[in-house]
């Protein structure tokens, strides 16, 4: 059988070093296309009416006065008269137009009247929640006689707001018929592979006609998995017009309905021994990620399996929009809520924080050694020892200085993937994928991994992906695509060598097996005497190209799930304005055996300044008088710049215990501690927790004055 | 948007005259960064554009160690910045323009459109109108008001005016310039603002046929001054508090002094009690501190915006600090 194990580290022609991303120049001078940047010929453009309401029945609807309105080609009503809507800016009805502007005038000539109905968007007031659950209870050996037992104890209070993904390409598509029953769409999507099925099933089709093109995508962070209703509104209007249709969210809908994060409160006490020993853990959580309830619950407590546990968690319903997964789904909640609990248990036991997580590594699961490795390595890349102080003694003058540390956990297993590598006649080669690419580098991954098995610069292979008719591959979520698509890869392409070895092998007069692929040729191994140039290769080929294909899970070890990292962060807060500087936030990550060290710490710099952004910035404010979200614009939905941003150093863990597990998944892990860390280095500083994310000045002045050192 | 019309005069009096008298119908447009977000959303309607900024009349920044500073409306924020004089004589004004971190707006937005533009209250701009109603009750008292007024609250109007040069303009003492069609007064730019107590009345006292057209600030003569801004973010992002100060010497103490903060109150606050507390004192760590607790005395927080009333306070004091040189680092 053919071997497809990653090549050992002094054979790597790319593997493990840093390449750019291939598509980045074509990204920065606008080469590229987006799906929003698709224009066809004759396209309309259409809109959504959206219910201003959180919670109201349709009690009637005209669309006679939209329908007059020039340039208005079609509506369609997605819900009509009697139709309970749950949450503001729910869909009703879709305008296609000849022009954007006709759309938005044909939205506004619709005439909805409603009967509102009573709402409720406040889920931290859970006494008074109208509809709610418990979710999750689960116990482990006796809380209440370990917490009663404990030397010290520390309670308190957290809670961590809802967030949106904020796509900078908005949630869309345009949709385009050929004939009378095959579709084309292309969308930004996480899913190019999945999303056929989709539209064929509400639009009574053959998922072999309906084609998902995503050439390029915009930012989905667990936000686009689906066709979603706009998708089959949009594709519908193409049919019923005969013609291309363009719908992409506004803004207003993207940040309202398109997707966010679970709120999660909580309530949370921990005992210790006096020597640090964590023995007890009790707590009482809860949150919502809108009309559907919590979706899931935080992993409390996180990472650390303290013996005696007891975890409840209510769902709280609210009238919003259904909350979609935000990169690592209840990780950055449950790790905020835990390593916010611990850090105030350090300080109840005059203790580093950073003793008290080494002194407890050995309850963190398999990954222990990995934690305590990474937690001294990090130690140093800030100088924790000499820089870290007790809680709240911080010096003088209105600015305080402090830090904070947080760790965290993925799994990160490869996806299904399937690939089809092409060698054709004149040398070419191209690899093929039903995936896409979300600005992780997926496009120059699977480029390395072709040039590593044929040994080919990188300029000689072409990756294309981003189309359904390419061979499935899983939808980009849960850090499971690098494992994936590396893997069928190195198999498709792996196949293919063996391939083309045996059509040249007769030309150099020896087997197939006696042959390489070294350095732009083919040669009898260790001769290069005896070789053919890859072009002279190819050619015995034949006329027609040669395809081979591989798929993951197949044989041989070429990835595994499971990663640890830590991160700590080193602020300053202003006692007198409450606000809070990055100074420096170190990150430190394994992801097994990395392919692109370039392109892996800057999946951890983007996961850093998204961890700043809902650390500090980031909150859905949806106002309790008329449930409404306030801040559906880029204006009041506060991010950060890259003046908040402070000093970023990244640490990749490597070497042959880290290589051997083969690739893992990283686009989760390293925005999960983030906030976790940030909001322990401001309790460092000021000497009080403060316990909501963001950490906005309102909520550090309302800390210290409920009692802080400042 | 709704579709308008769009008018481009080169003279002021064919400007107010194409506005006409009804509010609402047609609107001014100079640097158009408030105004396109606002038409954008359907926040306003106008049917008619009115461009300004062909006018030559309200063109260019001069100054004058006479006369002082004279600020055409339609001078962009960068090119009030890029004035020597302003750095010399007005660093409280070039503090507030260094608080507006867009540069699109920097280059885009005039000192005009600064003063005129609309308040950012969330509740406005999703429509609820200037003094956010619903079934004729304020939704701010309930509502989330993190952001509201803590100054001057005690009427229907709960938001906060957003302009960053106001406070440091009426600190250095400015007039502005208004010209309707019966010709042109000229008012304090403090008289300028107002708080609307009803459904229709704006917060600036132009009327629908009038625009504002020059700011005037007296010359500096010597008075020191600053502005300090409260901002949560380096990135753009709204002041929480800010205050301009511009302070005369008397000896070794402050002569005359003036006190304005923003983000505040419906209008930029003007605080006589902050002035008092400074006027006579050498200024000190103590005595800043005192103009601050002077400057938000009678302060009313509401539900959510009690951190405000500290921000305000602290933005007082190190305004005072930094007009002193004294600014802590």
């Amino acid at each position: 059988m053919a071997d497809y194990s990653w090549p050992e580290a002094s054979k790597r022609r790319y593997i493990g070093k840093s390449v750019s991303r291939l598509d980045g120049p074509l990204k920065v001078t606008g080469v590229a296309k987006y799906s929003y940047d698709v224009n066809r010929s004759g396209m309309l453009f259409a809109k959504i009416l959206r219910c201003p309401h959180a919670h109201a029945r349709i009690t009637g609807l005209d669309t006679s006065a939209a329908e007059a309105v020039p340039g208005v080609k079609a509506i369609r009503v997605t819900q009509g008269v009697g139709t309970e809507i749950k949450w503001e800016l729910d869909e009703v009805a879709t305008v296609a137009a000849e022009t954007e502007e006709a759309a938005e005038d044909g939205v506004r000539a619709i005439r909805v009247d409603y009967e509102v109905l009573s709402h409720f968007v406040t889920e931290e007031d859970r006494a008074n929640a109208p509809d709610q659950e418990v979710a999750r209870e689960e116990t482990e050996g006796d809380p209440a006689a370990a917490m009663a037992s404990a030397d010290v104890r520390s309670k308190g209070f957290y809670g961590i707001a809802p967030i949106t993904h904020c796509c900078m390409e908005s949630h869309g598509q345009v949709c385009e018929w050929e004939g009378e029953d095959k579709l084309n769409a292309w969308c930004s999507t996480q899913a190019v592979s999945g999303l056929p099925g989709q539209f064929a099933d509400k639009l009574g089709l053959p998922t072999a006609n309906v084609r998902v093109i995503t050439p390029y995508m915009g930012g989905g962070f667990g936000s686009k998995f689906s066709a979603d209703r706009w998708g089959i509104e949009c594709a519908e209007l193409a049919r019923q017009e005969n013609a291309a249709v363009k719908l992409f969210l506004e803004r207003d809908a993207e940040l309202a309905v398109a997707g966010d994060r679970p709120s999660a409160y909580a309530t949370i006490e921990v005992g210790a021994k006096s020597d640090g020993t964590i023995t007890a853990w009790i707590s009482e959580s809860w949150g919502s990620g809108g009309i559907s309830g919590s979706r899931g619950s935080p992993p409390v407590p996180y990472v650390f399996q303290v013996p005696n546990r007891k975890q409840t968690h209510h769902s709280i319903v609210i009238n919003k929009a259904t909350a979609r997964a935000w990169r690592a789904p209840n990780h950055p909640q449950a790790c905020f809520l835990t390593m916010g609990a611990l850090e105030d248990l350090a300080a109840e036991l005059k203790m580093d924080p950073l003793d008290l997580f080494l002194k407890n590594v050995s309850i963190t699961g398999p990954r222990a050694d990995t934690y305590a490795e990474e937690l001294e390595v990090g130690a140093g890349l800030i100088d924790w020892r000499r820089n870290w102080h007790p809680r709240g003694d911080s010096g003088r003058g209105p600015v305080k200085r402090g830090l904070g540390l947080g760790l965290h956990t993925w799994g990160g297993r490869a996806h299904q993937s399937n690939c089809e590598v092409v060698i054709f006649p004149d040398g070419n080669v191209e690899a093929r994928l039903g995936s896409q690419d979300l600005g992780t580098g997926t496009i120059t991954v699977v480029a390395m991994i072709l040039g590593e098995t044929l040994d080919l610069p990188l300029d000689a292979v072409n990756v294309r992906i981003g189309d359904s008719r390419f061979p499935a591959s899983g939808g980009s979520g849960g850090s499971t695509t690098v494992g994936g698509v590396t893997s069928s890869t190195r198999r498709a392409a792996v196949n293919a060598l063996e391939q083309l070895l045996e059509r040249v092998a007769p030309s150099l007069g020896v087997s197939a097996d006696q042959l390489e692929a070294v350095g732009g040729r083919v040669q009898v191994k260790g001769n290069p005497a005896r070789s053919l140039s890859w072009r002279q290769a190819a050619a015995r080929i034949g006329p027609s190209p040669m395809s081979a294909t591989g798929k993951n899970p197949g044989p041989g070890k070429l990835s595994d799930s499971g990663v640890g990292g830590i991160q700590m962060a080193d602020v300053s807060v202003d006692v007198e304005t409450g606000i809070v500087k990055i100074n420096k936030v170190v990150a430190v990550q394994d992801c097994g055996l990395i392919i692109d060290m370039k392109l892996s710490e800057s999946q951890v710099y983007g996961s850093l300044i998204m961890g700043i952004a809902y650390a500090l910035c980031e909150e859905k404010v949806l106002d309790p008088v008329s449930g409404k979200m306030l801040n559906p614009d880029m204006e009041f939905y506060k991010l950060p710049g890259i003046g908040d941003i402070g000093e970023l150093v990244v640490h990749m863990m490597t070497g042959p215990e880290y290589d051997k597990r083969g690739v893992i998944g990283l686009g989760e892990p390293p925005v999960i501690s983030t906030g976790a860390a940030i909001s322990n280095a401001v309790a460092n500083a000021i000497g009080v927790r403060v316990p909501y994310m963001p950490v906005t000045p309102n909520r550090v002045l309302e800390a210290l004055e409920r009692g802080g050192a400042a | 948007m709704r579709a308008f019309e769009y008018a481009n005069p080169t003279s002021i009096q064919d400007a107010v005259r194409l506005l006409g008298s009804n509010e609402g119908e047609s609107a001014v447009l100079a640097g158009g960064t408030d105004l396109l977000s606002l038409m954008k959303d359907y926040v306003v309607t106008p049917g008619r554009l009115v461009n300004i900024k062909s006018i030559d009349e309200l063109q260019g920044v001069s100054y004058d160690s006479g006369s002082g500073l004279s600020i055409g409306a339609v001078a962009t924020l960068d090119e009030l910045a890029s004035q020597e004089a302003v750095h010399a004589n007005y660093p409280a004004l070039i503090q507030a323009l260094d608080g507006i971190r867009s540069p699109q707006i920097q280059a885009a937005g005039t000192v005009g459109g600064d003063l005129c533009q609309r308040p950012r209250c969330w509740y406005f701009r999703r429509g609820f109108g200037l003094l956010a109603q619903m079934n004729g009750k304020s939704m701010v008292a309930d509502g989330d008001n993190r952001y509201h007024a803590i100054l001057g609250n005690e009427g229907a109007a709960q938001f906060v005016n957003a302009s960053s040069l106001a406070p440091a303009l009426i600190a250095l003492g400015a007039k502005v310039t208004i010209q309707g069609v019966s010709g042109s007064r000229e008012v304090d730019l403090q008289e300028f603002f107002r708080t609307p107590g009803s459904p229709g009345e704006r917060e600036n006292v132009l009327a629908p046929n009038e625009i504002l057209t020059r700011i005037v600030v007296p010359a500096a003569s010597g008075a020191r001054n600053a502005t300090y801004e409260v901002r949560e973010k380096e990135a753009l992002d709204w002041p929480l508090a800010a205050a301009a100060v511009s302070l005369t010497s008397n000896g070794g103490s402050v002569g005359q002094a003036r006190v304005v903060m923003g983000h505040v109150a419906p209008v930029p606050w003007v605080s006589e009690k902050a002035a008092m507390a400074l006027q006579g004192q050498a200024v000190s760590r103590e005595s800043a501190e005192r103009a601050g607790d002077a400057a938000v005395e009678g302060a009313r927080a509401l539900s959510r915006n009690k951190y405000k009333i500290q921000l305000a306070r602290v933005a007082v004091k190190r305004a005072v600090l930094r007009a002193a040189g004294m600014e802590e680092s």
